[in-house]
Protein backbone atom coordinates (compact mmCIF):
# COMPACT_ATOMS: atom_id res chain seq x y z
CA UNK A 1 0.00 0.00 0.00
CA UNK A 2 1.47 3.31 -1.07
CA UNK A 3 0.47 6.90 -0.49
CA UNK A 4 1.72 10.19 0.81
CA UNK A 5 1.68 11.45 4.37
CA UNK A 6 0.36 14.80 3.17
CA UNK A 7 -3.04 13.25 2.53
CA UNK A 8 -3.10 12.08 6.16
CA UNK A 9 -2.15 15.63 7.09
CA UNK A 10 -5.09 16.91 5.07
CA UNK A 11 -7.38 14.54 6.92
CA UNK A 12 -6.10 15.91 10.23
CA UNK A 13 -6.45 19.50 9.02
CA UNK A 14 -10.15 19.02 8.32
CA UNK A 15 -10.97 18.22 11.96
CA UNK A 16 -10.86 21.85 13.03
CA UNK A 17 -12.85 23.36 10.12
CA UNK A 18 -15.32 20.47 10.31
CA UNK A 19 -16.03 21.15 13.97
CA UNK A 20 -16.18 24.89 13.30
CA UNK A 21 -18.68 24.50 10.45
CA UNK A 22 -20.86 22.33 12.66
CA UNK A 23 -20.83 24.92 15.44
CA UNK A 24 -21.59 27.78 13.04
CA UNK A 25 -24.63 26.09 11.52
CA UNK A 26 -25.79 24.90 14.96
CA UNK A 27 -25.79 28.52 16.09
CA UNK A 28 -27.51 29.63 12.89
CA UNK A 29 -30.26 27.03 13.24
CA UNK A 30 -30.71 27.98 16.89
CA UNK A 31 -31.02 31.62 15.98
CA UNK A 32 -33.57 31.01 13.23
CA UNK A 33 -35.55 28.63 15.44
CA UNK A 34 -35.80 31.25 18.16
CA UNK A 35 -36.47 34.14 15.83
CA UNK A 36 -37.57 33.08 12.33
CA UNK A 37 -37.81 36.68 11.10
CA UNK A 38 -34.06 37.16 11.68
CA UNK A 39 -33.29 34.61 8.98
CA UNK A 40 -32.30 37.09 6.26
CA UNK A 41 -29.92 38.85 8.64
CA UNK A 42 -28.36 35.66 9.97
CA UNK A 43 -27.92 33.87 6.64
CA UNK A 44 -25.05 35.94 5.18
CA UNK A 45 -23.32 35.97 8.57
CA UNK A 46 -23.59 32.19 8.84
CA UNK A 47 -22.28 31.64 5.33
CA UNK A 48 -19.46 34.10 5.85
CA UNK A 49 -18.39 32.26 8.99
CA UNK A 50 -18.72 28.96 7.17
CA UNK A 51 -16.61 30.23 4.27
CA UNK A 52 -13.90 31.52 6.59
CA UNK A 53 -13.73 28.25 8.54
CA UNK A 54 -13.82 26.19 5.39
CA UNK A 55 -10.93 28.13 3.87
CA UNK A 56 -8.61 26.42 6.38
CA UNK A 57 -9.62 22.98 5.13
CA UNK A 58 -9.08 24.14 1.55
CA UNK A 59 -5.59 25.34 2.44
CA UNK A 60 -4.94 21.88 3.81
CA UNK A 61 -6.07 20.32 0.55
CA UNK A 62 -3.99 22.63 -1.61
CA UNK A 63 -0.91 22.10 0.55
CA UNK A 64 -1.46 18.33 0.44
CA UNK A 65 -1.05 18.54 -3.32
CA UNK A 66 1.72 21.10 -3.30
CA UNK A 67 4.01 19.39 -0.76
CA UNK A 68 4.93 16.08 -2.25
CA UNK B 1 -9.48 -9.78 -2.31
CA UNK B 2 -6.17 -8.28 -3.36
CA UNK B 3 -5.15 -11.30 -5.43
CA UNK B 4 -8.42 -10.94 -7.35
CA UNK B 5 -7.57 -7.34 -8.15
CA UNK B 6 -4.08 -8.17 -9.30
CA UNK B 7 -5.22 -11.01 -11.49
CA UNK B 8 -6.67 -9.07 -14.36
CA UNK B 9 -4.75 -5.86 -14.92
CA UNK B 10 -2.11 -3.44 -13.58
CA UNK B 11 -2.69 -1.56 -10.35
CA UNK B 12 -5.22 1.27 -10.17
CA UNK B 13 -3.78 4.70 -10.93
CA UNK B 14 -5.63 7.27 -8.83
CA UNK B 15 -6.50 10.60 -10.49
CA UNK B 16 -4.08 13.41 -9.76
CA UNK B 17 -3.60 17.07 -10.56
CA UNK B 18 -2.15 16.09 -13.94
CA UNK B 19 -5.68 15.11 -15.03
CA UNK B 20 -6.57 18.80 -15.02
CA UNK B 21 -4.32 19.68 -17.94
CA UNK B 22 -5.55 19.34 -21.47
CA UNK B 23 -3.81 19.42 -24.80
CA UNK B 24 -5.05 22.05 -27.25
CA UNK B 25 -7.96 20.84 -29.36
CA UNK B 26 -6.25 22.23 -32.45
CA UNK B 27 -3.00 24.07 -33.09
CA UNK B 28 -0.64 24.61 -30.19
CA UNK B 29 -2.01 27.78 -28.59
CA UNK B 30 -3.28 27.63 -24.99
CA UNK B 31 -6.36 29.45 -26.30
CA UNK B 32 -7.54 26.20 -27.82
CA UNK B 33 -7.51 24.21 -24.56
CA UNK B 34 -10.71 23.07 -22.92
CA UNK B 35 -10.79 25.49 -19.94
CA UNK B 36 -10.24 28.57 -22.09
CA UNK B 37 -12.85 27.50 -24.62
CA UNK B 38 -15.30 26.84 -21.77
CA UNK B 39 -14.71 30.35 -20.41
CA UNK B 40 -15.38 31.88 -23.83
CA UNK B 41 -18.47 29.74 -24.23
CA UNK B 42 -19.73 30.77 -20.79
CA UNK B 43 -19.49 34.45 -21.71
CA UNK B 44 -21.48 33.87 -24.90
CA UNK B 45 -24.00 31.76 -23.00
CA UNK B 46 -24.56 34.35 -20.26
CA UNK B 47 -24.82 37.22 -22.73
CA UNK B 48 -27.26 35.30 -24.93
CA UNK B 49 -29.42 34.17 -22.03
CA UNK B 50 -29.85 37.59 -20.48
CA UNK B 51 -30.27 39.35 -23.81
CA UNK B 52 -33.03 36.97 -24.84
CA UNK B 53 -34.71 37.00 -21.41
CA UNK B 54 -34.76 40.82 -21.27
CA UNK B 55 -35.62 41.54 -24.91
CA UNK B 56 -39.37 41.28 -24.71
CA UNK B 57 -39.63 42.64 -21.21
CA UNK B 58 -43.22 43.00 -20.10
CA UNK B 59 -45.03 43.87 -16.89
CA UNK B 60 -46.37 40.34 -16.78
CA UNK B 61 -43.13 38.42 -17.33
CA UNK B 62 -42.74 35.37 -19.52
CA UNK B 63 -41.10 32.32 -18.00
CA UNK B 64 -37.71 33.19 -19.41
CA UNK B 65 -37.93 36.78 -18.27
CA UNK B 66 -38.95 35.57 -14.84
CA UNK B 67 -35.91 33.29 -14.65
CA UNK B 68 -33.58 36.10 -15.66
CA UNK B 69 -35.16 38.53 -13.23
CA UNK B 70 -34.99 36.01 -10.43
CA UNK B 71 -31.21 35.69 -10.77
CA UNK B 72 -30.83 39.46 -11.05
CA UNK B 73 -33.17 40.08 -8.14
CA UNK B 74 -31.31 37.58 -5.99
CA UNK B 75 -27.96 39.27 -6.56
CA UNK B 76 -29.41 42.76 -6.22
CA UNK B 77 -31.46 42.23 -3.09
CA UNK B 78 -29.90 39.51 -1.00
CA UNK B 79 -26.27 40.22 -1.90
CA UNK B 80 -26.20 43.88 -2.96
CA UNK B 81 -28.84 45.60 -0.87
CA UNK B 82 -28.57 43.53 2.29
CA UNK B 83 -24.79 43.59 2.49
CA UNK B 84 -23.60 46.88 1.01
CA UNK B 85 -26.50 49.08 2.07
CA UNK B 86 -27.26 52.57 0.76
CA UNK B 87 -24.76 52.79 -2.08
CA UNK B 88 -25.40 49.29 -3.38
CA UNK B 89 -26.83 50.37 -6.73
CA UNK B 90 -23.54 51.12 -8.47
CA UNK B 91 -21.99 47.79 -7.49
CA UNK B 92 -24.85 45.62 -8.70
CA UNK B 93 -23.52 45.19 -12.28
CA UNK B 94 -20.13 44.16 -10.93
CA UNK B 95 -21.58 41.67 -8.45
CA UNK B 96 -24.03 40.37 -11.00
CA UNK B 97 -21.27 39.77 -13.56
CA UNK B 98 -19.15 37.93 -10.99
CA UNK B 99 -22.05 35.80 -9.79
CA UNK B 100 -23.28 34.67 -13.21
CA UNK B 101 -19.76 34.12 -14.52
CA UNK B 102 -18.64 32.02 -11.57
CA UNK B 103 -21.93 30.13 -11.39
CA UNK B 104 -21.94 29.21 -15.09
CA UNK B 105 -18.33 28.15 -15.07
CA UNK B 106 -18.82 26.09 -11.91
CA UNK B 107 -21.90 24.36 -13.27
CA UNK B 108 -19.91 23.25 -16.33
CA UNK B 109 -18.50 20.69 -13.92
CA UNK B 110 -21.67 18.60 -14.01
CA UNK B 111 -22.99 19.39 -17.50
CA UNK B 112 -22.59 16.27 -19.64
CA UNK B 113 -19.88 16.45 -22.35
CA UNK B 114 -18.29 19.46 -20.68
CA UNK B 115 -17.83 18.08 -17.16
CA UNK B 116 -15.02 20.35 -16.21
CA UNK B 117 -15.40 23.22 -13.75
CA UNK B 118 -13.27 25.97 -15.27
CA UNK B 119 -12.58 27.41 -11.84
CA UNK B 120 -10.54 24.33 -10.92
CA UNK B 121 -7.68 26.06 -12.73
CA UNK B 122 -6.21 28.55 -10.28
CA UNK B 123 -5.70 31.21 -12.99
CA UNK B 124 -9.39 31.92 -13.44
CA UNK B 125 -10.30 32.53 -9.77
CA UNK B 126 -7.14 34.60 -9.43
CA UNK B 127 -8.08 36.90 -12.29
CA UNK B 128 -11.58 37.52 -10.86
CA UNK B 129 -10.04 38.09 -7.44
CA UNK B 130 -7.71 40.73 -8.91
CA UNK B 131 -10.78 42.69 -10.03
CA UNK B 132 -12.39 42.41 -6.59
CA UNK B 133 -9.11 43.38 -4.93
CA UNK B 134 -8.68 46.47 -7.09
CA UNK B 135 -12.32 47.51 -6.68
CA UNK B 136 -12.51 47.39 -2.90
CA UNK B 137 -9.19 49.15 -2.41
CA UNK B 138 -10.08 51.78 -5.01
CA UNK B 139 -13.48 52.41 -3.44
CA UNK B 140 -11.97 52.79 0.03
CA UNK B 141 -9.10 55.04 -1.05
CA UNK B 142 -11.43 57.21 -3.11
CA UNK B 143 -13.82 57.63 -0.22
CA UNK B 144 -11.42 58.04 2.70
CA UNK B 145 -8.03 58.85 1.22
CA UNK B 146 -5.06 56.55 1.56
CA UNK B 147 -3.92 57.81 4.98
CA UNK B 148 -7.28 57.53 6.70
CA UNK B 149 -7.94 54.18 5.05
CA UNK B 150 -4.71 52.70 6.37
CA UNK B 151 -5.25 54.26 9.79
CA UNK B 152 -8.77 52.91 10.14
CA UNK B 153 -7.60 49.56 8.84
CA UNK B 154 -4.70 49.06 11.24
CA UNK B 155 -5.82 51.01 14.32
CA UNK B 156 -9.39 50.15 15.08
CA UNK B 157 -10.76 52.15 18.01
CA UNK B 158 -11.46 50.76 21.45
CA UNK B 159 -8.39 48.55 21.76
CA UNK B 160 -5.62 48.93 24.40
CA UNK B 161 -2.53 50.59 22.87
CA UNK B 162 -0.17 47.68 23.57
CA UNK B 163 -2.33 45.33 21.49
CA UNK B 164 -1.73 47.41 18.36
CA UNK B 165 1.78 45.93 18.14
CA UNK B 166 0.20 42.63 17.13
CA UNK B 167 -3.12 43.85 15.77
CA UNK B 168 -1.87 46.41 13.26
CA UNK B 169 0.29 44.01 11.18
CA UNK B 170 -2.38 41.32 11.35
CA UNK B 171 -5.09 43.67 10.10
CA UNK B 172 -2.80 45.02 7.40
CA UNK B 173 -2.01 41.50 6.21
CA UNK B 174 -5.69 40.58 6.30
CA UNK B 175 -6.61 43.37 3.93
CA UNK B 176 -3.70 43.04 1.54
CA UNK B 177 -2.79 39.36 1.51
CA UNK B 178 -5.15 37.03 3.34
CA UNK B 179 -8.40 38.27 1.80
CA UNK B 180 -7.44 37.92 -1.86
CA UNK B 181 -5.59 34.66 -1.18
CA UNK B 182 -8.52 33.02 0.58
CA UNK B 183 -11.01 34.36 -1.93
CA UNK B 184 -9.19 32.79 -4.87
CA UNK B 185 -8.09 29.63 -3.08
CA UNK B 186 -11.53 28.86 -1.69
CA UNK B 187 -13.17 28.81 -5.08
CA UNK B 188 -10.26 26.99 -6.69
CA UNK B 189 -9.95 24.45 -3.89
CA UNK B 190 -13.63 23.60 -3.82
CA UNK B 191 -13.88 23.09 -7.56
CA UNK B 192 -10.61 21.19 -7.71
CA UNK B 193 -11.53 18.88 -4.85
CA UNK B 194 -15.02 18.29 -6.20
CA UNK B 195 -13.82 17.41 -9.66
CA UNK B 196 -11.12 15.15 -8.26
CA UNK B 197 -13.70 13.32 -6.15
CA UNK B 198 -15.94 12.69 -9.16
CA UNK B 199 -12.92 11.53 -11.17
CA UNK B 200 -11.92 9.14 -8.41
CA UNK B 201 -15.29 7.41 -8.27
CA UNK B 202 -15.82 7.19 -12.02
CA UNK B 203 -12.27 5.99 -12.73
CA UNK B 204 -12.50 3.59 -9.80
CA UNK B 205 -15.80 2.23 -11.12
CA UNK B 206 -14.35 1.83 -14.58
CA UNK B 207 -11.35 0.00 -13.19
CA UNK B 208 -13.49 -2.36 -11.13
CA UNK B 209 -15.75 -3.02 -14.11
CA UNK B 210 -12.75 -4.37 -15.99
CA UNK B 211 -11.69 -6.57 -13.06
CA UNK B 212 -12.83 -10.05 -12.00
CA UNK B 213 -16.52 -10.86 -11.74
CA UNK B 214 -16.66 -10.58 -7.95
CA UNK B 215 -15.21 -7.06 -8.08
CA UNK B 216 -17.56 -5.95 -10.85
CA UNK B 217 -20.37 -5.84 -8.29
CA UNK B 218 -18.62 -3.04 -6.42
CA UNK B 219 -18.42 -0.96 -9.59
CA UNK B 220 -22.15 -0.33 -9.22
CA UNK B 221 -21.54 1.15 -5.79
CA UNK B 222 -18.76 3.33 -7.15
CA UNK B 223 -20.84 4.65 -10.06
CA UNK B 224 -23.75 5.20 -7.66
CA UNK B 225 -21.48 7.27 -5.46
CA UNK B 226 -20.36 9.26 -8.51
CA UNK B 227 -23.97 10.07 -9.42
CA UNK B 228 -24.86 11.00 -5.85
CA UNK B 229 -21.79 13.18 -5.56
CA UNK B 230 -22.66 14.92 -8.83
CA UNK B 231 -25.82 16.25 -7.20
CA UNK B 232 -23.88 17.17 -4.09
CA UNK B 233 -21.38 18.99 -6.30
CA UNK B 234 -24.19 20.95 -7.95
CA UNK B 235 -25.12 22.29 -4.54
CA UNK B 236 -21.50 23.14 -3.75
CA UNK B 237 -21.07 24.89 -7.10
CA UNK B 238 -24.05 27.17 -6.50
CA UNK B 239 -22.97 27.77 -2.92
CA UNK B 240 -19.43 28.73 -3.93
CA UNK B 241 -20.68 31.20 -6.54
CA UNK B 242 -22.89 32.72 -3.84
CA UNK B 243 -20.10 32.84 -1.27
CA UNK B 244 -17.62 34.37 -3.72
CA UNK B 245 -20.05 37.15 -4.60
CA UNK B 246 -21.11 37.59 -0.97
CA UNK B 247 -17.51 38.01 0.14
CA UNK B 248 -16.81 40.47 -2.68
CA UNK B 249 -19.84 42.47 -1.51
CA UNK B 250 -18.69 42.27 2.12
CA UNK B 251 -15.25 43.57 1.24
CA UNK B 252 -16.79 46.45 -0.67
CA UNK B 253 -19.15 47.12 2.24
CA UNK B 254 -16.17 47.15 4.60
CA UNK B 255 -14.37 49.60 2.34
CA UNK B 256 -17.39 51.91 2.34
CA UNK B 257 -18.11 51.69 6.07
CA UNK B 258 -17.11 54.74 8.08
CA UNK B 259 -15.78 52.90 11.09
CA UNK B 260 -15.20 49.35 12.13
Amino acid sequence: MKGTLSIVGFGLSTIGPGTATGLIFAAYINGVARQPEARSILQPIAFLGFALAEALAIFGLVLAFVLK
Amino acid sequence: MSHLLHMAQPAFVPPSSSDFFFNPAFGSSFLATKPVMLVMFSVILIAAFFTVSARKAAVVPSRLQFAGEMVYGFVRNSIGKDVIGEEYQRFVPFLFAIFTFVLTNNLFGVVPFMQFPTMSHIGFPVSITIFVYLVYHYVAIKKKGLGRYLKEMCFMPGVPKAVYVILAPVEFLTYFAVRPLTLAMRLFGNMFAGHLLLLLFTLGGEYMLKSALFVKFFAILSFGMAIGLSFFEMGIQCLQAYIFTLLAALYIAGALADEH
